[in-house]
């Protein structure tokens, strides 16, 4: 294993609040184990950063494990970083040169305002999920666990939809910061299953809707999305929102 | 419903939609321009009389004509609006992700290509379709029939290396902008396949190549050949 220790440079977005302009400050961080998660060195970066009396860099993380969706932000360009299939919290310094330099933004996008440093509110996917991304069911005992037979393919399709952890990296990467891909993930798990059938229609129009009353940008097939997502979600599924989206037009 | 859409995902339906129309259309222009060097001038001149003398279809399929290009110009404008009202403060680095990306120049820059061929069109229908006709001399006779020469000033147009410069950089435009436009528009139509997605991907690449070579070769060829064609 490489013990080599390294040091990185950091051009980090520093904003104080949403209504603050930000700006660039650069840091370098030494002794850094290569073995060390992107995450964790921020951490020491930020007990630096107290040490000295300054305030230390926000930025969202939860489970560190890669399955909350909690953390993200745009290293280099790259929302979650220079791996496909993880979130930041899975990146790890050999991915890393020592003495680069690194670029952290946070996810800039209107419907994700930045709430201070790397933290963007990422609430607009919430209200996205509200307007349609459930299934209703009448209250009382659970229903039994076999009553209604779904083939394992349709569950593994339906599940290959649902591993997404609404980490907002698709708006972020997406040129046009749409969230189709998000957006139509939420639509198709439930759209594969039969729970979802009843209403199928309502949800694909209310998410659509509340999707651009959001203010995200369109869709413009680039599939950025598809390549930074840590669940790697196939832009399949913004295929298969517009063909339902369009047959619950014209059903109207 | 109300005829045009406000929601994102039907504004890009018809953006595909008209994409599909206006690509089969170029696939038959390319089609027709190559009579042009069958080296018989009749061959071009009886296409374009035949089209000619369909009259009110003809003026129906031209309206029809238009009609896609005013939809697919609106509805791309609108995804450009919201995409810059969507992203009002800029990444200082952007990068792509590789991978399952399709972000490319093509991509990036179809408002800006797309926006070339508007400026393009009307030049190009303004010189060459309402160029000079029968009453400036441009007769034929093809079949035993009086037609307008459209072959001789197509040729003669061509002889001005500025008008086979211009036509060749807006047709690699084309290309550049079918690259991105085939396979995207069947994909905004919502139609997606593991093995044949990949297919019209990469199909689209070469489609882009054949249009553009197949129209920036017919200037650069009478422009070589001179006048003997």
């Amino acid at each position: 294993m490489n013990k080599k220790k390294m040091t990185l440079h950091l051009k980090i977005w520093r904003q104080a609040n949403a209504q603050a302009p930000g700006r660039f400050v650069l840091y370098t961080v030494k002794d850094l184990s290569p073995d060390m998660s992107f995450l964790e060195m921020l951490d020491v970066l930020n007990e630096e950063l107290t040490k000295k009396g300054e305030l230390p860099v926000e930025f969202d993380s939860d489970c560190r494990e890669g399955i909350c969706g909690t953390c993200g932000f745009v290293i280099n360009g790259v929302a979650h970083g220079p791996r496909r299939g993880r979130t930041v919290c899975q990146l790890y310094l050999r991915d890393f040169q020592d003495g680069q330099t690194v670029t952290l933004e946070p996810f800039r996008a209107k419907a994700f305002p930045v709430i201070k440093d790397l933290v963007v509110d990422r609430s607009a996917f919430d209200r996205i999920m509200a307007a349609g991304g459930y299934i209703s069911v009448d209250t009382g005992s659970a229903p039994d666990a076999n009553s209604i037979l779904i083939p394992k393919e349709v569950a593994e399709a339906a599940f290959d939809a649902a591993a997404c952890i609404g980490c907002g990296a698709c708006v972020a990467a997406c040129p046009n910061a749409s969230a189709s891909l998000f957006v139509s993930a939420k639509i198709a798990h439930l759209a594969l299953l039969p729970q979802g059938q009843p209403e199928r229609h309502r949800r694909v129009l209310k998410m659509v809707a509340q999707m651009d009353k959001e203010n995200f940008g369109n869709c413009s097939n680039h599939g950025e999305c598809e390549a930074v997502c840590p669940k790697n979600i196939s832009i399949k599924y913004i295929a298969l929102m517009r063909r339902d989206y369009l047959r619950a037009l014209l059903a109207k | 419903m109300a005829l045009w859409p406000r929601s994102s995902v039907a504004k890009k339906f018809l953006n595909g939609l008209t994409g599909v129309g206006l690509t089969l259309f170029i696939i038959v222009h390319l089609a027709g321009n190559l009579l042009l060097l069958t080296g018989n001038p009749d061959d071009f001149n009886r296409y374009a009389h035949k089209l000619e003398s369909l009259g009110p279809l003809l003026w129906l399929a031209e309206i029809g004509l238009a009609l896609f290009f005013i939809v697919h110009i609106f509805s791309a404008l609108s995804v450009y609006v919201d995409k810059l009202r969507a992203r009002p403060v800029r990444y200082a680095v952007s990068g792509n992700a590789g991978g399952a990306s399709r972000k490319t120049i093509s991509s990036q820059t179809m408002i800006v290509t797309g926006l070339v061929l508007l400026l393009f069109v009307p030049w190009h229908v303004a010189s060459l379709k309402f160029g000079p006709g029968v009453e400036e001399g441009y007769v034929a006779i093809v079949d035993g029939l009086l037609v307008r020469d459209l072959h001789s000033w197509v040729i003669e147009y061509f002889q001005n290396p500025v008008h086979v410069a211009l036509y060749v950089l807006v047709m690699l435009l084309l290309g550049l902008h079918l690259r991105h436009g085939v396979w995207s528009m069947i994909q905004t139509l919502g139609a997606y396949h593991p093995r044949l997605t990949p297919l019209w991907y990469t199909g689209g690449v070469v489609f882009a190549l054949v249009m553009a070579v197949g129209f920036l070769v017919i200037p650069i060829w009478i422009y070589v050949n001179g006048a003997k064609i």
